[in-house]
């Protein structure tokens, strides 16, 4: 039996494990030049921070993650520097580009997607001035080259990562010039009884507050930005209080984020059907509790099958390998089996909680003033999308045809869920209905041969 | 039950075109589309308004077409991006030089202005290109248009002239009486003497319901694009033989498209096929060779019909007293869309049209038949 395994962060890593542990020996495909996902990415050959001041209170799994991925590598037909841009699920083939120059297929009898995740953002009028980058970008610079995006950068989103990232920063030796969390402080404690479901990540996440607010950072809570302000680059962040008071934060850079969304597009070509998940307010590829999709086949696990960050990945990526196995006849460790799913359900519980503590702000999508640019690809605004809905548009797609949202570079990865937004409230129909982009190939940029074969 | 002068089955151009057309000249017209309007051929191909090295037999009707696409701003209210940057067709070979001039010369029988470009011209003026072109042929009043626009905006403008457009109304069932059609979709029934079958692939099961079945066969353009380049091609360009064609929108992004997607028996659900991807990268940059490492951001198909003879079926049914044909453009039919629609409207309204239409004759396949038995 074939089976290739898509990604190697902390879900991939998991899933490799028990194929190994079963005698299947994958072909295993990174992005990336090395696994370890976004969460726990490591920094090129020649850097030499430890564990501890990359990874944080993380440093600890980070490494145990690490370890186990050096292990398994050289027991895989490794592909790193490989991106899977097309999938015929009818054929098995997974249609690959190595280093952006040697194409390439992989065959499957059996495929487990750990694809990961991306920063969910808001535009705001100003984002795609340079020095605004997403939460996410903003720690990966950090955290594998060493960079910071700015000596007195703004954080301005929700969720955990928000907070995260600044203490990053502030760390790291960058002044943070502000936190705006568009949550209220009573929201996020309304969630706190089932954010005790994990109790350490709950009071972990408490820590960074208080230790923002101890180095005097500026901290703002249910609070709105308005504009990213700068002649050519940021050089300051408008925004308005909880008492509708504006203010004026000067900086010199921006990172933005508003929680993550599944990296799924690889499920929608492998005909994964997706379903929205209201909780998290995001579109996921359908899955059972064990990571079976309900094509014959393809297995889901991390958080491109629905947003649960890294423990939960590393949980779902060794389930989803067992359900591999069992359903091609394996037998598999049944307490391990038994463990995973009891993790599983807890840290469900947990998610759940963080969903209502850290809400998705679809209001301020939904609100995006018409000369805010929505699509930054195309250039497209908010008000040439409202525009696409009188014109009789009834869902993103048919959007998508007439005002070119979500047509470029990203093929709407980033645009696509405040796109849904806007269409939506132009249309005055629930946010599902207005629909998702469909994914097509090549699920990233493809580049033309250098030289003609 | 819901009754009108005119039913049409289809809302891509051809479908759209006649609604509008019709509805002008005061008709009572509804059109059922199973999805949304210009989702298929109409919607999804590469968007050339070329009149260019078709058969003679189509030439007069591509000539009406282009006349209409001059008009569309006063017609829709839009142009649908139409750009007549014109259209030049590349020579790689003095076999395919023969080729241009050969063209050239039937086209001038019927009006058209061509204009030939030698081998050291098109080094002068097109240094974009290879060392594989040594020739090409100018048709200056052809150019491209953005397949997503023309049908929506057709749409809309024949429902402010008065026709109805029901998207999302399957065809379910289709009957003949001596009164007329009876259509059933979306759970209703509509009834008109006249019905216009403009379903592109599925045409052909609408022929086959009026016993008049066509050897008609799924065709999926297999398109690509590009980032955003800096401009440097002013054409829609294509090749002798086929194969490749290609153009640069005026945002920089360069479409282009060759071989073939894939998709199921039904044609409902398509995909790009990666290997056409891979094909037609590698004959681009052999054309271009700048377009090397440029980066592909976007594949597509959809599902168009085709005969073997290359002709479309376009006319009167052979069986059915006020059943008029006009479906399978092979992969040509974008252009001609809003020419087919004023040449139906004329069918029905006038009982003529002034282009000629016996190619296209849905009689051919059985005479076909009947030669080869």
């Amino acid at each position: 039996m074939r089976v290739a395994v898509v990604g190697a962060g902390p879900a991939g890593v998991r899933a490799v494990e028990q194929l190994l542990r079963a005698g299947i020996e994958p072909a295993w495909i990174e992005e990336a030049p090395d696994g370890g996902g976004r969460i726990y990415q490591r920094p090129p050959p020649g850097f030499a921070r430890s564990h501890r001041a990359l990874y944080g209170a993380d440093a600890k799994r980070a490494q145990a993650l690490h370890a186990t991925l050096d292990a398994l590598k050289p027991r895989t037909d490794w592909r790193p520097e490989t991106l899977v841009w097309n999938i015929r699920p009818r054929d098995g083939v997974l249609d690959v580009v190595t280093r952006g120059t040697r194409p390439g297929e992989i065959r499957f009898d059996a495929l487990i997607l750990c694809t990961g995740a991306m920063d969910r953002i808001v535009p705001v009028p100003g984002w795609t001035m340079p020095g605004v980058t997403t939460l996410g970008g903003a720690q990966i610079a950090l955290k594998a080259q060493g960079a910071a995006i700015g000596a007195r950068p703004v954080f301005v989103g929700t969720g955990p990562l928000l907070w995260l990232a600044a203490l990053q920063y502030a760390k790291a030796g960058a002044s943070p010039a502000l936190v705006l969390d568009t949550t209220s402080f009573l929201t996020k404690l309304l969630a706190t009884p089932g954010l005790l479901w994990n109790t350490p990540t709950f009071l972990r996440g408490l820590r960074y507050t208080a230790a923002l607010r101890a180095r005097g950072v500026t901290i703002a809570e249910d609070a709105t930005p308005l504009a990213i302000e700068g002649e050519g680059k940021v050089a300051a962040l408008r925004w308005r209080d909880s008492g509708w008071r504006e203010h004026v934060a000067p900086c010199d850079a921006v990172a933005l984020g508003w929680g993550l969304k599944p990296e799924a597009q690889l499920a929608d070509l492998a005909g994964v059907p997706f379903r929205f998940d209201a909780a998290q307010h995001n579109w996921v590829p359908e899955r059972d509790a064990a990571g079976r999709s309900p094509v014959p086949g393809v297995y889901l696990a991390g958080d491109g099958a629905g947003i649960g960050g890294a423990e939960v990945a590393e949980h779902a990526g060794a389930r989803a390998a067992l359900a591999l196995l069992e359903d091609h006849g394996r037998s598999v460790d049944l307490a391990l089996r038994g463990h995973l799913d009891g993790r599983l359900r807890t840290e469900a519980r947990f998610r759940a909680a963080l969903e209502r503590a850290f809400p998705f702000p679809a209001h301020l999508a939904r609100r995006m003033a018409d000369a805010t640019i929505l699509c930054r690809c195309e250039s497209v605004t908010a008000g040439e999308l409202r525009e696409a809905a009188r014109l009789g548009a009834p869902e993103v797609n048919r959007a998508k045809a007439l005002s070119r949202v979500g047509m470029g570079r990203c093929q709407g990865r980033v645009c696509g869920p405040p796109a849904a937004e806007v269409l939506s409230e132009a249309l005055g129909i629930p946010v599902e209905q207005a629909g998702r982009l469909r994914g097509q190939p090549p699920v990233k940029p493809l580049p033309m041969p250098m030289v003609a074969p | 039950m819901t009754r009108a002068d005119v039913l049409i089955v289809g809302g891509g151009g051809a479908g759209c075109a006649a609604a509008l057309f019709l509805a002008r000249r005061g008709a009572s017209v509804i059109l059922l589309e199973r999805g949304q309007v210009g989702s298929q051929a109409t919607g999804v191909n590469y968007g050339g308004v070329r009149q260019q090295g078709r058969h003679p037999a189509g030439i007069p009707l591509a000539r009406k077409a282009r006349e209409i696409w001059s008009r569309l701003p006063e017609l829709t209210g839009t142009d649908a991006e139409f750009d007549p940057c014109g259209h030049l067709k590349l020579a790689r070979s003095e076999a395919d030089e023969a080729e241009l001039l050969r063209w050239n010369a039937i086209a001038a029988e019927h009006g058209l202005v061509t204009r030939m470009i030698g081998r050291n011209a098109i080094r002068a003026d097109h240094p974009y290109f290879s060392d594989q072109v040594v020739a090409g042929s100018l048709l200056a009043e052809d150019g491209c248009a953005n397949p997503r626009l023309l049908s929506p905006a057709l749409a809309r403008a024949a429902r402010s002239a008065g026709a109805t457009v029901l998207e999302n109304h399957a065809v379910t069932a289709l009957s003949h009486r001596s009164d007329g059609f009876m259509v059933e979709a979306g759970g209703t029934t509509f009834a008109a003497p006249v019905l216009l079958n403009c379903a592109g692939f599925w045409g052909g099961q609408v022929a086959a319901a009026f016993d008049e079945p066509v050897p008609i066969q799924p065709l999926h353009p297999n398109m690509l694009v590009t980032e955003p380049l800096p401009r440097f091609c002013p054409h829609s360009l294509g090749v002798v033989g086929g194969g490749l064609y290609l153009r640069q929108i005026s945002r920089g992004n360069v479409v282009f498209g060759g071989g073939r997607g894939s998709g199921d028996e039904e044609g409902l659900v398509t995909r790009p096929s990666a290997t056409a991807t891979q094909a037609s990268m590698a004959d681009a940059v052999r054309l271009i060779p700048r377009l090397a490492g440029a980066m592909v951001i976007r594949s597509w198909t959809g599902t168009d019909g085709t005969f073997a003879d290359h002709f479309p079926v376009l006319g009167p049914s052979r069986t059915t007293p006020g059943l008029i044909h006009a479906f399978g453009f092979c992969g040509e039919g974008f252009q001609l869309g809003p020419g087919v629609g004023l040449v139906l409207s004329e069918l029905v309204l006038d009982g003529r049209s002034d282009v000629p239409l016996e190619a296209f004759d849905i009689g051919r396949f059985a005479r076909q038949d009947a030669q080869q038995a």
